[in-house]
């Protein structure tokens, strides 16, 4: 595909992503609206151009590993999955229920294409560590990409695994910090500021790059270079707008995991046809 | 009696697994010298992961290996490896049921001189109250071995418990040993004992003196808390006056709790009395004996269990 080409399909399917988001949380429920749109570029790109993963083969032992660590944003994950065909899109309806093959957060034992369970915040950068020292025992190619919140960044666990990571120069492991500055209860910079953060990577031995995480340009440009890096682990600090795309959630905490109104659904939904439509001319 | 080191018998058995399977590797929070998992890394160094004293990321990170089908084994004392990597193991180990096999060292009281911070009474009630894990507790050198080629067979998550200090060896060699079977050492007619860990040794010797008082006890090995060998449980209790249950480990969840509810449910009223630590935290000592003495887990005190039930 024709770079313009490609960057036009991906950001149509970042599009499509957050219909699914929408249509998954609906009028009346609870769902992570914010950071599952935030981090929908990313995701998109990764899914649908970028990684080495077959829907018809999910357990390629030389497959790329993809692990959401801010697991509360599972909704963005399901609507990928679904659209990659690991399961048919009519269970997008069942999220959150009783039985359902789509939990509230990441289980890999009841979703396919899920590869660990994430969600308890801090855990994932350790867990993608972990497969990144195992792919590399095994002397496989694969890489182990993972998404981290700003807010997750809290945890002292990621830092433990930051430090590990480049003690152990894994060179398969790219991080993706999903820098959208709203944690649950407000901005990150009030309620417990993590920044700066591309000095406090570096010092722990990472190669940092830092973008415009709605830019599928600047994504697929980092993920290049982070292929290149060799002996060190990668962080692509991606700068994004909590809420993206839903012009009354952005850069809004009520929306880290809030309940729609009806009116709201609406003119999201009006917003998200114009743009996928306008796409289309 | 002849007495061994649990935990050198512990690190040439992963020294032993490792040799006959390639995908053991081996991750360690800068303890391997206490646990002897530095057995494992003078042979197999390129598989040995010094993730040092970060407990909770080398929990994850054996996740992730197990996730790529290795079968991590992961150390630490048995306070930290349970309590300080807790929600790590419940999350991304025990609730996708990964293979990854924890290894709780200087369990018990038995780090005697470092106190309350280092002693762990309440790991096995920690780790056998989340679903999909097991937990085994060696009697002694012997056992260790046996269980360690065990787990390695066994597909899931694992935690056992290894006490510091050497203890005397009960266990045959010749043991086919299976997790999640009870072990009868003797036999006996008035009462019957369940034991783990050093209280086995412990009522061996109490069944020695009260023999020659004219009482005779059964003495079973329950290496295994979980799942617990409910079946023999029942079987056994029904032959005898009661049953005493001896462990170093809090009264509450522990052994005695997981028998007693065992026995409940299956509707067998049976006397039983526990041999245990009652609500309160370690403290150092100047030896192991001292404390084992301070917080009621003497020979003598198995005996007077013994003889309350008769």
């Amino acid at each position: 595909m024709e770079s313009n080409e490609l960057i036009k399909y991906l950001e149509r399917k970042a599009l499509q992503l957050r219909y699914y988001i929408l249509e998954m949380i609906g009028v009346g429920k609870a769902g992570h609206l914010g950071g599952s749109s935030s981090c929908a570029e990313i995701v998109a790109t990764l899914y649908f151009h970028w990684m080495n993963i077959d829907p018809n083969n999910p357990y390629d032992p030389n497959r790329d590993r993809f692990l959401l660590s801010k697991g509360h944003a599972a909704l963005v994950q399901y609507a990928a999955l679904a659209e990659l065909g690991y399961f048919p899109i009519e269970e997008l309806k069942k999220v959150k229920t009783l039985g359902g093959m789509l939990q509230g957060h990441p289980d890999m034992k009841t979703t396919p294409g899920v590869e660990a369970n994430t969600g308890s915040l801090g855990q994932g950068l350790s867990i993608a560590l972990g497969m990144a020292l195992g792919l590399r025992l095994d002397g496989r190619k694969s890489r182990v990409y993972v998404i981290l919140g700003d807010g997750e960044l809290a945890e002292g666990q990621v830092w433990e695994a930051a430090m590990a990571a480049s003690h152990y120069k894994v060179d398969n492991l790219v991080a993706f910090v999903d820098k959208n500055g709203v944690q649950a209860t407000g901005p990150v910079e009030e309620r417990l500021n993590s920044n700066p953060l591309a000095p406090k990577w570096s010092a722990f031995g990472w190669h940092v790059i830092e973008i415009d995480g709605h830019s599928i340009k600047e994504i697929l440009e980092a993920l290049k270079e982070a292929n290149n890096i060799k002996g060190r682990p990668t962080v692509i600090i991606a700068h994004t707008v909590k809420g993206k795309g839903f012009s009354f959630a952005e850069h809004n905490a009520a929306f880290h995991n809030g309940i729609l109104t009806e009116e709201q659904y609406l003119i999201a939904k009006r917003e998200l046809e114009k743009l996928m439509q306008g796409d289309e001319r | 009696m002849k007495r061994e080191s649990l935990r050198e018998a512990y690190g040439q058995a992963l020294v032993e697994a490792g040799k006959r399977n390639k995908d053991v590797v081996v991750l360690e929070a800068d303890l391997g010298k206490s646990t002897r998992s530095c057995l494992f890394e003078e042979i197999f160094p390129d598989r040995y992961f010094e993730m040092s004293i970060a407990e909770q990321n080398m929990a994850s990170t054996a996740a992730g290996l197990a996730l790529v089908g290795k079968i991590p084994f992961i150390h630490s004392f048995a306070v930290f490896a349970t309590g300080r990597a807790y929600d790590q193991i419940r999350q991304a180990i025990a609730i996708p049921r990964l293979n990854v096999k924890i290894c709780g060292s200087s369990c018990g009281l038995s780090d005697f001189g470092d106190g309350s911070t280092h002693q762990s009474i309440e790991d096995v009630a920690l780790m056998s109250a989340i679903p999909n894990m097991v937990v085994l507790v060696p009697a002694d050198a012997v056992e260790t071995k046996k269980m360690v080629e065990a787990m390695v067979k066994y597909k899931g998550p694992v935690y056992i418990r290894i006490n510091r200090n050497d203890l005397p060896v009960y266990t045959p060699e010749n043991l086919e040993y299976e997790i999640g079977r009870m072990y009868t050492l003797r036999e006996g007619k008035d009462v019957v004992v369940f034991a783990n860990g050093v209280m086995v040794s412990r009522a061996m010797e109490a069944a020695e003196i009260l023999q020659r008082e004219g009482i005779s006890i059964e003495v079973v090995n329950v290496s295994t808390v979980k799942p617990l060998d409910v079946d023999t449980l029942v079987e056994k209790v029904r032959n005898f006056k009661g049953a005493v249950i001896a462990e170093e480990h809090s009264i509450i969840g522990g052994l005695g709790s997981a028998i007693a509810l065992a026995l409940c449910k299956r509707k067998v009223n049976v006397p039983l009395e526990f041999v245990a630590i009652e609500d309160k935290f370690g403290t150092s000592a100047s030896n192991y004996e001292e404390l084992l003495v301070h917080y009621g887990l003497s020979v003598e005190n198995i005996c007077e269990k013994v003889k309350s039930l008769i």
